[in-house]
């Protein structure tokens, strides 16, 4: 396996807090790489750095062998990395399939061909199509976002992310505020999709991430703590002790923070090196 | 987002634009000897008219609310007479694109700045350049100070020696403002319905979303602003051309302000709400200056009452009639958010297209 995204000391502050702080990350094509970690741990962050969407302070991101660092969100969506939002971000006021079109028709030249042609609409009509199929949503596809429930509007989510075509998709806890068969619904969903797209996932769900995630990279205040397949992580010793040890005392899949004992600085840089 | 309109809103528009054509028929007989005074006010209305359409672009479409769009009005206005010679007419081919070219120059350098705020700042940054245009003008005696420029020849409309039309019948003058409202009206229509005004209405909705989906939001936006200067600019050299002069008025933030009103007394968002409100405003304008010296108060009043009463404005009137909507006290109370669970409730009843037609002439 080659790796697809790479990043080397990758840092960003906010003031005097640093959210991600000197992270070396990597992930494999094919992969769904799962980013574990408490609340706070620099997680969103991480991946707001990856798709553009905030600068970092230092470091950088090598995507496919060139460097991505400092590209706008946009253009950084353009070469292939889509990525889904924490909170449900959709167009409420159109429909599923519009919803989709309009993620499909990015590769469309920008704003000089966005004039319509017929072929290019039988080509976004298909992809976008295509999309809501693989995420089950074809039935719906006239059904305007904002009437379906929450679980659909996070699977569209998904479904504009692929008709986008990305080869690299990031997704922010796909499955948050979901029931049981929802989540497990999304996961089959993910499941799939891994076979043809590289995934990252930041998920709380800890028995979806170990049954998906090929490798698992957990963070702790921003910095990673540990990286490495599911296996590894799930008999480390350290992990457990600031993070699943606490899962398995609750029932709460998302780990308070505060009650998550993070240890000292040098304890978690012992590890990282 | 309304890609369709009802029945009703097409025959209405088709009827006012019969009602227009056909005012040389109708206005003698019903206004007998100011028939000619009105006509040159139904002149002034087509103007201010394509004014507010190209402001909803930015309003309505887009979702930035520009306290500065008399600027580009101004800017026509003044092209116009600044480069009208003194002792003929200036032709219209030419000045034409020169009105359209300035103000979308200026346009895109201004929106290269102010597009980088929103909300209230973009509020503040639009009535900044308005205003530095203002007092630039007004104090400038190239641009003649405050009493402005007058131009003593209406420019013509020929074919090398020969007229093609006179602009300098009041008739004509009339028919070819209302000819340029259609087309700019079926233009913009045709670019809300393009995929291009798809982007639009997602940068109005979720502009972080579309970046995240790879749109380089800025050159959209930036594209809106200047097609919507342009068409202001447009509007601004009919203004001078109907009333002889450029003046600094034109270009204040009072103008700029009026505009809006006549946008949000319309309905934001629909292109046609915003004809239909300017014709509005300016009748009542005209009625409530013959009532009372204290006119503004009156006006203030109305379009306080319409906002509060009519959310969506007059548009709103005729894509949403009263029968469906939510009562008057509810909408009075809840506001948008009954509107909004309304939509949302009869969207889930049933599925289909059907649901996406109604919940989509609902949302305009």
């Amino acid at each position: 396996m080659s790796s697809m995204l790479k990043t080397r000391g990758l840092t960003r502050s906010f003031g005097g807090l640093l959210a991600v702080n000197d992270v070396d990350f990597e992930v494999e094509q094919g992969e769904i790489h799962a980013i574990l970690g408490p609340n706070g741990a620099g997680k969103s962050t991480l991946i707001n750095l990856l798709s553009g969407e905030i600068p970092p302070t230092r470091g950088e991101i090598e995507y496919r062998g060139s460097a991505i660092q400092g590209k706008k969100a946009h253009q950084v969506a353009r070469l292939g990395i889509g990525r889904s939002h924490q909170k449900t971000n959709i167009f409420p006021r159109l429909s599923c399939l519009q919803n989709c079109q309009l993620a499909a028709r990015i590769h469309h030249g920008g704003v000089i061909g966005s004039w319509r042609s017929r072929r290019r609409a039988r080509e976004v009509d298909e992809r976008a199509l295509a999309a809501l199929d693989t995420c089950g949503l074809v039935t719906r596809a006239h059904t305007v976002s904002s009437g379906m429930s929450y679980g659909e509007q996070r699977q569209l989510q998904i479904a504009m992310v692929l008709a986008t075509q990305p080869q690299l998709m990031l997704l922010d806890e796909p499955m948050a505020g979901m029931g049981r068969e929802e989540t497990d619904q999304v996961a089959d969903l993910l499941k799939r999709l891994s076979r043809d797209y590289t995934i990252v996932l930041i998920e709380h769900d800890m028995d979806s991430v170990f049954r998906l995630a090929d490798r698992i990279t957990v963070m702790v205040d921003g910095c990673v703590l540990e990286s490495g397949d599911t296996e590894s992580i799930r008999a480390s010793e350290t992990v457990r002790d600031v993070y699943l040890g606490r899962h398995d005392n609750s029932e709460d899949s998302r780990p308070n923070s505060d009650s998550v004992d993070i240890g000292n600085g040098s304890s978690n840089s012992e590890v990282t090196s | 987002m309304l890609h369709r309109y009802p029945k009703r809103v097409t025959v209405l528009l088709l009827a006012g634009l019969a009602l227009l054509i056909a005012y040389p028929a109708w206005g003698p007989a019903v206004f007998g000897e100011s028939s000619a005074f009105f006509m040159e006010k139904l002149t002034l209305m087509l103007i201010f008219a394509l004014f507010a359409v190209s402001l909803d672009l930015l309003v309505g479409i887009l979702g930035l609310v520009s306290l500065g769009h008399a600027l580009f009005f101004g800017l026509g206005a003044y092209t116009l007479a600044m480069a009208s010679p003194d002792f003929s007419a200036a032709s219209l081919w030419w000045m034409l694109p020169l009105v359209m070219l300035v103000s979308g120059l200026v346009a895109a350098i201004v929106g290269l700045l102010v597009l980088r705020t929103k909300g209230i700042f973009f509020i503040m940054t639009t009535l900044a350049f308005g205003q530095m245009l203002f007092y630039t003008v007004s104090t400038s005696s190239m641009t003649g100070g405050t009493d402005g420029v007058f131009i003593m020849f209406r420019p013509s409309l020929a074919m090398g020696e020969t007229p093609l039309i006179d602009l300098d019948n009041p008739l004509t003058f009339f028919y070819f403002c209302l000819a340029l409202l259609v087309a700019v009206y079926l233009i913009l229509r045709a670019l809300t319905r393009s995929h291009f005004g798809q982007v639009l209405d997602g940068i109005h909705d979720n502009e972080h979303r579309m970046q995240a989906l790879g749109y380089a939001t800025t050159g959209y936006k930036l594209i809106a602003f200047v097609v919507s200067a342009m068409i202001a600019g447009v509007a601004g050299m009919l203004a001078a051309m109907q009333y002889g002069f450029a003046n600094p008025a034109q270009l204040g933030w009072h103008h700029s302000g009026e505009v809006l009103m006549m946008v949000i007394l319309g309905g934001m968002g629909t292109i046609f709400g915003p004809i239909l409100g300017a014709f509005a405003y300016e009748l009542l304008l005209y009625f409530y200056e013959h009532l009372t010296n204290h006119w503004p108060i009156l006006m203030g009043l109305t379009i306080i009452v319409a906002v509060l009463v009519l959310p969506k404005g007059i548009a709103g009137l005729l894509l949403d009639p009263p029968g469906r909507q939510a009562s008057l006290l509810g909408r009075l109370g809840g506001g948008k958010d009954n509107l909004a669970k309304g939509r949302q409730t009869s969207a889930s009843d049933s599925d289909g297209k059907s649901v996406g037609k109604s919940a989509g002439e609902v949302s305009s």
